[in-house]
């Protein structure tokens, strides 16, 4: 008689996609969870997840720049927002904001956003027992993450994302 | 019909509402008309000099080429086709019962390079157009003209002459030396709107480089045809350098420029925003909204198409409050003008007829 198998509690939502240090600041790394193509941004010491499909006509948005703010109140004042950054894409060069995904010129037109974490590694060795998480092919390597002890890492969840306040157009 | 006669009907079989033509012209028959608002130093010169008026008049509106009048408004003695407020009020003002007309005089003064001769000429013809035309007839509203080629002294004769009650809108020949929209034309229109005007952009002037947009044409019928380019380029550059973020309440009308073409154009530009806009980041809107807040359009010429297409064409203006009928008296236009309203709701006949350029330009 077989031993009975152990059920696996749901699909993985999480995704373990690489180290913080991975990915410097400003730049950004291209990772598949889940069935999904998601870019995964560091900008002003966090990490954003952007799916790899603009909402316009479904051009691969994470191959486009990333650019910040350009706003002018008038013909030749012309300023600057470091603060809030844009990738655009390379198809039509619309802007996203990274953090929500939005469209500048017309906000209600949304990249999908995906969440994205730093964890402990026990936490995490803990999620990945329960089925909950797992790991994928990271940053700059078509190896599965290793979870080592001690170390954090990138987290991306498939869930859906929590409300985020989207910011008015300047 | 064609546009501006009426032919076997009555104005009222026609339409029996309010009629505001937003685009008649007064024609300076020659310069000694105008000696009498001139400094007697400048009539002078112009008799030493053999001198009979600005070049540019007879190169934009060739006399005795059929579209520069209609036949039936030739004066048989041979005198200049809407040259004095009789032939305007015989063929206009009377059988058209018309509201108001908009009066508008270009003389070609772009055409001088003469820096002072340019603004005695504007100043001239401005005092004209008071005393024999706006003084004489309180159906008629007019545009004042400007040495266009110095923007500070075009500033200038708006505030002098600006603030009288029958002025509403400054002539700007559409080709220039260069594009409106840029800076150096800002007191310019500083000067339109503090005086509350509006920027007529009217079908005329000398571009430096030719008029078409990329040099000079061989014949007539193409510098005609391709003129609606010139006006997309102006409209474009207003636009793109951002006129309307420094100049809110500005108001320009295209005249005698079409507007057939805009809704392809307005695609285009609104497209190009959308990817491009970093590069003018004082144009926070899409370009076809501005075109719906600042511009208005005559329909002289209309350039009308088969009407199943044209009725679409309509559609895509996505407004029925941007066109203005114009006469364009005395010159010449084919376009049947019950056929353009039979494809208008009545909302946008009335707006075409009168109502859009009372509310644009306050009448
Ligand atoms: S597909 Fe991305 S902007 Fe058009």
């Amino acid at each position: 008689m077989a031993e009975p198998t152990e059920q696996r509690v749901s699909k993985p939502q999480r995704f373990i996609v690489g180290r913080p240090s991975s990915i410097p600041e400003g730049g950004h790394v291209l990772v598949t969870a889940g069935g999904h193509e998601i870019g995964v941004y560091r900008f002003g010491g966090r990490f954003y997840g952007l799916l790899n499909r603009c909402p316009h006509l479904a051009g691969p948005l994470c191959k486009g720049q990333v650019v910040t703010e350009v706003f002018s109140p008038m013909p030749g004042d012309v300023r600057g927002n470091p603060d809030r950054a844009f990738v655009t894409c390379p198809w039509h060069n619309w802007e996203f904001d990274i953090k929500t995904g939005q469209s500048y010129w017309n906000p209600k037109l949304r990249v999908r956003p995906f969440p994205v974490g730093v964890e402990g590694a026990e936490a995490l060795t803990a999620a990945v027992e329960r089925g909950d998480t797992e790991r994928v092919p990271g940053p700059y390597t078509a190896e599965t993450v290793p979870i080592e002890i001690e170390d954090e890492y990138l987290v991306v969840s498939l869930r859906a994302v929590p409300a985020i306040r989207l910011e008015p157009a300047p | 019909m064609t546009t501006a006669l009426l032919e076997d009907m009555t104005r009222e079989q026609f339409w029996s509402g309010s009629v505001i033509d937003c685009d008649v012209h007064a024609v300076v028959p020659s310069l000694d008309t105008l000696f009498p608002y001139q400094d007697k130093v400048w009539v002078d010169a112009a008799r030493e000099r053999g001198f009979r008026g600005p070049a540019g008049l007879a190169l934009t509106y060739p006399p005795a080429l059929a579209t520069t009048a209609r036949p039936e408004w030739r004066p048989a003695d041979g005198t200049v086709p809407a040259s004095d407020l009789s032939q305007l009020r015989r063929d206009i003002l009377d059988p058209w019962r018309v509201d108001r007309a908009i009066l508008n005089c270009y003389y070609a003064i772009d055409s001088l390079r003469h820096p002072d001769w340019a603004i005695v000429m504007a100043r001239s013809v401005n005092d004209w157009i008071i005393d024999q035309w706006l003084n004489k007839d309180d159906r008629l509203v007019a545009s004042l003209v400007i040495p266009a080629r110095d923007p500070a002294a075009a500033a200038a004769e708006i505030d002098r002459i600006g603030g009288h009650p029958g002025f509403v809108q400054v002539l700007l020949p559409v080709r220039s030396e260069r594009l409106y929209g840029q800076r150096v034309f800002w007191p310019l229109f500083e000067a339109i709107e503090r005086n509350g005007l509006v920027a007529g952009l009217h079908w005329g002037g000398l571009a430096e480089h030719g008029p078409t947009p990329t040099g000079y044409a061989s014949w007539y019928v193409e510098e005609y045809a391709e003129e609606s380019q010139v006006f997309g380029a102006q409209l474009t550059s207003m636009i793109v350098e951002g006129l309307f973020q420094k100049f809110p309440e500005l108001r320009v009308s295209i005249l005698e420029g079409g507007f057939t073409w805009l809704p392809t154009w307005a695609w285009n530009l609104n497209k190009k925003w959308k990817g491009l806009r970093r590069e003018f980041p004082w144009v926070d809107r899409l370009p076809s909204e501005i075109i719906r807040d600042h511009f208005r359009f005559s329909i002289a010429p209309a350039d009308m198409g088969p009407p199943d297409q044209m009725k679409r064409l309509l559609g895509w203006l996505g407004t029925e409050d941007l066109l203005m009928y114009a006469s364009d008296y005395p010159h010449l236009h084919t376009d049947d003008l019950s056929v353009l309203l039979g494809l208008m709701s009545d909302t946008m006949q009335t707006n075409v007829m009168a109502e859009t350029a009372r509310r644009w330009y306050r009448l």
